[in-house]
């Protein structure tokens, strides 16, 4: 029998934790000294983007253990509520509180979508929840691109048609203009922030699942009925996981709408190939392994800019790294070589070890 | 006698969402995964009928049959090298992001061989337009040739199941491997035979929605993919006669829903509905019931 | 005063009557077996006492209230936990933790505390590991609270499974099949548990059993189920040695 102790949760959270603030005082020393090209300083935010969506999308996958397609459709309506409380208040309040509660305004909206979502969603089960999370994200990223929102000085007008029919007066603006999306989000995003809001995401999720609240969503997970019959309530618990996951989501599409200047729900941003890039950062980075997913978003973040060099190859390189990567890490076979492997040449060390720790 | 026009455009859409989806759901039956990369398999048939009839300026029949060898086999190697060693892992995800992966592979071959421009797809029917109604109701060659494929298809493909040794223990096996294997099904073999069936009917797939809709990229076929795994858990997954009325409803919902309601809003017309058929029968529409025991 | 009174419960599968006018009475501190040949609805019956089935007939109450209908977390709360025929612990989850999300509904800090690790979250998680802690020690598990759940050996599995259950300080517990499994040595020790958390809990237990050592070894009372009906109840002792029965185990 294998016997195999579960490392000290605190200690690893803190590994994690310190993970993240050396690569940010790393890259800071970088941007001082100048070693970091303009291109890549330019990945900064996006791959702070990433890593809260990896992270986020981890808690849903891997600590709830359901599978969701429809994370993009998340961080687009918290993109889309921070922008338009910014667009709306730029000038009238001081940028750094302004930028703070678009901050919460997404976490907010994109929480409540989370909770209207899953509500009806979250009694699906495995295959048929990912397919209706892929449709819901598709729905929102199809809604966002047919809204039209003004405002003049008779208040906000609304349309679902164009721009001409909002009726606004003379000095009226539009906000949100469909497919053209929010133009003129104010800059507010840097690394420093990005950096920041991962802490704060990070402080939320790792604290979770090591609460009580935290507990009772990872016994979902394990045995769904054990859980039913231990007297733990499924519903509030699938939601409270979806919707703080979700919640996540929205603080980095606010992220991401004040560091572009135009915003709109393209495919590529918010379509369900959003959904799957960031499911590929969570299951490469190991289910349920928070710092496995800051790590595999990072470098799968980076991974196409450092293949640059070899133009048109670069996708297709990071293609086949992606399956053979998968094929190492969960290929029965390749698992089983791996332990025959170390079990070689790591015997005598790991005899040492456990010799050490009594 | 628009709405006639707008129906059967949608059945045609549909018959060819139909074909794309039989495959996923075969495909889901028996191996029970999301086969990401089945939509992609539709973007290669195309572009080898393209090759042979545009670019080599061979007959189209020819073109087909080289696309639906060239699916096939391809579906056969994609199973046997990225799918068949991940059957047992201790995940089902990492069959899917796999999967995911193959499908980022056929795009970016796709993209280095043929490029990014749109290739224009001249369409392998030459029947001429059908007249109705003193020219009122046209129906195109290619939504006739749609349809009658998809007809034939479904009726082969439902025989090939329910009476032929290799149908049937295709049915065994997505029921329970262990004991079809005990049974002495070559269950390999019969993975290997679905991922062959439903590749070519990809290539089929491939070819007849160039045909309607006449232009080629290398991400052609991710939306029709998504369509038909979408028409497939509609129609039940799993079930044959499921992806059919899957697939033939989403296609007459998403014409009909771009004609009347909004043609930016079509796709999320289909997607709604998903989610209504889900919420109200959550296995689809002919999917089985399947509680789990305690 | 009985804790446990079932009567004329009734369900049918697709026309087949799984359970057919079950009646059964248990008192407070009984040791009550159920016991029956495979497929004679005897695993049916607790997953209709714990709502995972809900009846076609007859009225179930426990401790004077009527459960009947309840939801399976509902009837949790009322206080009747159960163990699974084949084991479903958390398997990713600590030993300790699986205990503690037994502990659940008993100890309580809100969502914001624990995010943020107000003293509150500090103060109660000390008192729950506590009290999962003395929980594991009755089953000698205290050695093992840190292990994953998956990797104990089979026969503590099931230990585990009891001691996640009487977390929940249920007034009624339902074992299915404690001794599934286990050599005669392990049951042997199972039997002074079951005897030990009854006397020490106050503990009501049903319980299914195919070990007819087991069985007569602890149980005061029987009900011998056939075919989804109640074959005989009674006395331990009466009922093992009822014709019927042996009739019913051996076949005709």
């Amino acid at each position: 029998m294998k016997k195999m102790k579960i490392a000290k949760t605190t200690k690893n959270n803190l590994i994690t934790y310190s993970m993240v603030l050396i690569a940010y005082i790393l890259v800071q020393i970088l941007l001082i000294t100048g070693h970091i090209s303009s291109l890549m300083s330019g990945l900064l935010v996006p791959l702070c983007i990433y890593v809260m969506l990896a992270v986020s999308l981890n808690l849903t996958v891997g600590i709830l253990g359901e599978l969701s397609l429809g994370h993009a459709g998340f961080m687009c309506v918290g993109a889309f509520s921070g922008a338009f409380f910014s667009k709306c208040m730029d000038g009238l309040m001081p940028d750094g509180i302004r930028f703070f509660i678009a901050l919460l305004i997404g976490a907010a909206a994109a929480g409540i979508f989370g909770i209207l979502i899953g509500i009806p969603v979250l009694r699906l089960k495995g295959d048929y929840l990912a397919i209706v999370t892929l449709a819901f994200g598709e729905i929102i990223k199809n809604l966002v691109n047919v809204l039209y929102i003004g405002k003049d000085k008779n208040g906000f007008h609304f349309s679902m048609k164009d721009s001409i029919s909002l009726h606004l007066d003379g000095e009226g603006q539009v906000i949100i203009n469909g497919a053209q999306g929010i133009t003129g989000t104010p800059h507010d995003a840097s690394f420093t922030v990005g950096i920041l809001l991962i802490f704060i995401s990070l402080i939320i999720i790792l604290n979770l699942i090591n609460s009580r609240d935290g507990r009772a969503i990872m016994s979902i997970r394990d045995n769904r009925i054990a859980a039913e019959s231990t007297g733990i309530n499924i519903t509030k618990y699938k939601l409270m996981a979806f919707s703080i996951s979700a919640s996540i989501a929205g603080v980095a599409g606010v992220l991401y709408a004040h560091n572009l200047s135009t915003l709109t729900a393209l495919p590529k941003n918010f379509g369900y190939n959003m959904s799957i890039m960031i499911l590929v950062f969570v299951v490469l980075g190991g289910i349920g392994n928070i710092r496995g997913s800051i790590i595999s978003a990072v470098i799968l973040t980076l991974l196409p800019e450092l293949l640059r060099g070899l133009s048109d190859y670069r996708m297709l390189i990071y293609a086949i790294v992606l399956i053979v990567m998968m094929l190492l890490n969960w290929s029965p076979k390749a698992v089983e070589w791996k332990e025959g492997l170390k079990e070689k040449y790591f015997s005598r060390l790991h005899f040492r070890k456990e010799k050490e720790g009594r | 006698m628009s709405f006639i026009s707008y129906l059967i455009n949608g059945i045609s859409l549909g018959s060819v969402y139909a074909i794309i989806a039989l495959g996923y759901t075969m495909v889901y039956g028996i191996a029970k995964m999301l086969n990401f990369a089945h939509g992609d398999v539709i973007m290669v048939g195309g572009f080898a009928v393209f090759t042979i009839v545009s670019t080599l300026g061979l007959p189209p029949i020819l073109g087909i049959l080289v696309a639906v060898v060239i699916c096939t086999v391809l579906g056969m190697v994609i199973e046997r090298v990225a799918y068949k060693p991940l059957r047992n892992a201790a995940s089902p995800l990492a069959v899917l992001i796999t999967a995911i992966g193959i499908s980022y592979l056929l795009q970016n071959v796709a993209l280095l061989i043929f490029g990014a421009n749109t290739k224009s797809f001249t369409s392998v029917v030459t029947i001429s337009p059908i007249k109705l109604a003193d020219g009122q109701l046209i129906i195109s060659g290619e939504t006739i040739v749609t349809i009658i494929a998809g007809i034939v298809i479904m009726i082969c493909l439902t025989l090939f199941v329910n009476k032929s040794k290799a149908g049937q223990a295709m049915l065994a096996v997505s029921e329970d491997k262990g004991a079809a294997q005990l049974m002495g099904i070559n269950v390999n073999g019969t993975i290997a035979l679905t991922f062959a069936i439903g590749s070519a009917l990809a290539a089929v797939a491939g070819v007849l929605l160039c045909s309607a809709y006449p232009s080629l990229t290398p991400y052609t076929g991710a939306m029709p993919g998504i369509k038909a795994f979408v028409a497939a858990v509609f129609g039940g997954i799993g079930s044959i006669p499921g992806a059919m009325i899957g697939g033939i409803l989403l296609g007459i919902i998403e014409i009909l829903g771009k004609a009347y309601i909004s043609s930016q809003m079509a796709d999320a017309i289909v997607f709604a509905v998903l989610i209504i058929v889900l919420l109200v029968k959550p296995t689809g529409i002919l999917g089985k019931n399947i509680q789990e025991k305690v | 005063m009985s804790l446990l009174e079932v009567k004329n419960l009734t369900i049918s599968f697709g026309g087949l009557r799984a359970v057919d006018d079950f009646n059964i009475e248990i008192k407070k501190g009984q040791l009550y077996g159920l016991i029956g040949p495979n497929g004679a609805g005897k695993t049916t019956v607790f997953n209709l006492l714990t709502g995972v089935y809900k009846p076609d007939e007859g009225i179930i109450s426990l401790d004077g209230h009527n459960i009947t209908g309840l939801k399976t977390i509902e009837i949790n709360k009322a206080g009747i936990a159960r163990t699974f025929q084949n084991i479903r612990l958390f398997k990713e989850l600590s030993v300790l933790d699986n205990v503690k999300v037994g502990l659940h509904n008993h100890y309580h800090y809100s969502t914001i505390e624990g995010i943020l690790r107000l003293p509150k979250y500090y103060k109660v998680e000390k008192e729950m590991d506590k009290r999962a802690m003395e929980l594991l020690k009755v089953f000698e598990l205290d050695g093992e609270a840190d292990y994953l759940a998956s990797n104990l050996p089979y026969g503590k599995q099931r230990k585990l499974e009891i001691a996640r259950a009487l977390a929940t300080e249920p007034k009624l517990l339902l074992l299915d099949e404690p001794a599934a499994g286990m050599n005669p040595n392990e049951t042997g020790e199972l039997m002074d548990t079951i005897r030990f958390v009854r006397d020490n809990f106050d503990m009501t237990i049903l319980l299914i059993e195919h070990d007819m050592k087991l069985v007569s070894g602890i149980c005061e009372e029987l009900t011998v189920l056939n075919f989804g009906r109640i074959l005989t109840q009674g006395e331990t002792g009466s009922v093992l040695n009822n014709p019927q029965v042996i009739t019913a185990y051996l076949g005709e």
